[in-house]
């Protein structure tokens, strides 16, 4: 098995009295889809945005690529190669599907944009995640339809060669044709050898992609486990508290 | 800019893999299609206005014998210019989805501050550096709404309503009660009463299309460098083409004589070149580089623009002082025109350069809209006040046509949102 490329290690996290990660450790492989599970307030926004430098941990020791790094602004996060993709998808409406992928780092050649260059290079990104459900790359994301909203967004945070993408809940509020979609996308990211961490409180979902399942209970991470050695009825115990995980933590 | 889609576009309608449009691709007669298309969704842009304007335009020549003469076609563009700038200015908030309602009272302030400090019998400072310091108000200003805007995080109704208010006492403060100062730099009154020689409005119109056919021509290239489709060539020249003609046909007019008297009177009023230029710099700015895009992607989503490491509050700050500057330009417009600056210099017009923005297909609720469509909004506003007045209506006719036009304006934009299946907010 591969080096984790990201590694917590008793990571804790509090807000005034209220302690909200309680020591948690988690592991994400390149080129795997790590699900991280469990009930509203277990704790897993607060662990995605320490990652993501937006709130960083209190203390615990975070590793990327067997390094030890601190992760205090987005910038941080964003340097060594870690994406976030939010719920509400932080999409500007107005603007094309190019101009989303590349905002706030534009391609300029003496201070003006090379329209050009990011269009080539939306449209490769697209391409290479087998997007074909969008017509053209200059298409104002307030026409794309939720599906393809996730699809920008996803493509956006690997336009720049991620290492690591964070996807909040990426297939809640879609259709079912459209779910398929981006699970597929998701999968393909993964095969590109992205280490993918995925929230998602949908099962059916984070069984079919997921190739390990973390569930957040209290603040405490009560299982790591290998997807294929599990059940859904095992997850859903972990997830209510009323079953323990007994095995080695994968 | 894009091919516009259908709402739906999984598996049936989609391309085949490896095929991404990018809008720029198709002959002549597509690129049409898809424009008269994004039209019909509702992205109708100046489409509207420009219409507008043409319809009061020959309205006005079949009711009045003096509108379609080359001295009222001049005058109308000196009256206008004041406008046109000022909702120019704007459209820098508006696009953030803020407003500055002090924008007229601004340029009211600086425009007092230049009389009392360059007027002859007072101060007697150097005209150019006393401009310099009107335009550096114009700037504190807008730093200053946006202090309160973007960091203390006041609506920018409730502040530059505030201003509004408190600035017409520090005009009245600095003009002192009842006073009104005449301009009396030469220089500022040609800005608004002198034209350029007939052979420099022909250079003018040949600056234009060269600049038009060199940014072109520099965008394609950049585009086939990096590989991508370039629109079809044709549409470079039906532009050149249109230019040419407008341009020849306006310029021609502006170069016949139509002085009353002995003196012969001819050329492009010297305000015309100035609004030309900030037009294009302003349109340079937001379309081009990062600054235009942030204030468009802050007016979008200011969320997103954050969390893709936009310094929204700077943009702010910097999108209100562009505004106040922009006004205070204005001012020195007005100031030309009317030849004196008093107590209430710029307090009415303010909203008037908000309801030409609307008009023109700027969006209010922000992130949509260009400097060209503020400008050809301020036209049809201008041209309504011109030609009812030589149509000697009473006074009152002119506010009521200005507020139903206005409201007719953004019902037709409603409407066709509507119709093409959006929401009636413009988004």
């Amino acid at each position: 098995m591969d080096a984790p490329i990201i590694e917590l290690t008793d990571v804790k996290k509090s807000f005034g009295p209220v302690s909200v990660l309680k020591g948690v450790s988690l592991k994400v492989y390149p080129g795997k889809i790590t699900a991280l599970v469990g009930d509203n307030g277990a704790g897993k926004s607060t662990l995605i945005k320490g990652l993501a430098g937006v709130q960083p941990y209190d203390e615990g020791e975070v590793k990327f690529e067997g390094v030890t790094v601190a992760l205090h602004n987005p910038r941080e996060a964003a340097h060594l190669g870690i994406e976030v993709v939010y719920q509400d998808l932080a999409l500007c409406d107005n603007l094309d599907i190019v101009q989303n992928m590349f905002l706030g780092r534009e391609e300029t050649e003496l201070g003006t944009f090379d329209e050009g260059k990011m269009e080539r290079e939306a449209s490769e990104t697209l391409r290479s995640l087998s997007v074909r459900t969008v017509k053209s790359v200059r298409q104002k994301v307030s026409s794309l339809s939720g599906g393809q909203r996730q699809t920008v967004a996803i493509a956006r945070s690997v336009l720049k060669s991620a290492k690591v993408v964070i996807l909040d809940e990426p297939t809640a509020a879609l259709g079912v044709a459209q779910t398929e979609q981006v699970l597929a996308l998701v999968t393909r990211l993964a095969e590109r050898g992205v280490g993918v961490l995925m929230i998602s409180h949908n099962l059916v979902d984070v069984f079919q992609v997921a190739d390990y399942i973390n569930v957040l209970y209290l603040g405490q991470m009560v299982a790591s486990v290998e997807t294929s050695r599990t059940t859904s009825d095992d997850v859903v115990g972990y997830i209510t508290g009323s079953k323990t995980y007994t095995g080695v933590p994968a | 800019m894009s091919v516009i889609s259908s709402p739906d576009l999984t598996a049936a309608g989609a391309n085949p893999p490896g095929v991404i449009g990018s809008g720029h691709d198709g002959t002549l007669r597509e690129q049409v299609t898809a424009y008269v298309q994004r039209v019909r969704s509702g992205e109708m842009g100046a489409l509207p206005a420009v219409a507008g304007f043409v319809v009061l335009c020959v309205l006005f020549t079949i009711l009045s014998p003096y509108f379609l003469t080359e001295r009222n076609f001049a005058n109308l563009m000196t009256q206008a210019a004041t406008l046109v700038m000022l909702a120019m200015a704007l459209v820098f908030v508006i696009l953030l989805g803020e407003i500055d309602l002090s924008a007229g009272v601004t340029s009211g302030v600086a425009m007092s501050l230049f009389v009392v400090l360059s007027n002859p019998g007072g101060i007697r400072m150097n005209w150019i550096l006393a401009l310099l310091i009107s335009l550096a108000t114009g700037v504190v200003i807008g730093l200053f709404i946006g202090f309160f805007v973007a960091r203390v995080g006041i609506p920018s109704f409730v502040v530059t309503l505030g201003l509004f208010l408190g600035f017409q006492g520090l005009q009245l403060i600095i003009i002192g009660d009842g006073g009104l100062y005449r301009i009396q730099q030469p220089e500022i009154i040609a800005i608004q009463n002198s034209n350029l020689p007939v052979w420099a409005g022909w250079v003018m119109l040949g600056v234009i299309l060269v600049i038009s056919l060199v940014t072109t021509l520099l965008d394609r290239r950049r585009r086939s460098r990096a590989g991508v489709s370039s629109r079809t060539i044709a549409l470079l020249w039906i532009r050149l083409a249109l230019i040419a003609v407008l341009g020849g046909v306006v310029i021609g007019l502006l170069s016949q004589n139509r002085g009353t008297g002995f003196l012969a009177v001819s050329g492009v009023p010297i305000v015309v070149p100035i609004t030309l230029l900030i037009l294009w710099i302003g349109t340079f700015v937001l379309d081009r580089t990062k600054f235009g895009r942030y204030l468009y992607a802050v007016g979008g989503n200011a969320e997103a623009a954050r969390r893709s490491g936009i310094k929204v509050v700077g943009i702010k700050w910097a999108a209100f002082a562009v505004c106040s500057t922009l006004a205070v330009i204005s001012g020195v417009f007005s100031a030309s025109k009317v030849g004196s600056v008093d107590a209430a210099f710029g307090r009415d017009i303010v909203l008037s350069g908000v309801a030409a923005a609307v008009v023109g297909g700027v969006s209010l609720f922000g992130g949509r809209g260009r400097l060209i469509h503020a400008a050809v909004g301020a036209l049809v506003i201008a041209v309504i006040t011109n030609g009812l007045g030589l149509l000697n209506l009473p006074g009152g006719v002119n506010f009521l046509v200005t507020g139903g036009v206005l409201i007719l304006a953004a019902t037709v934009d409603a409407v066709s949102r509507v119709r093409a299946g959006g929401s009636i907010l413009r988004t």
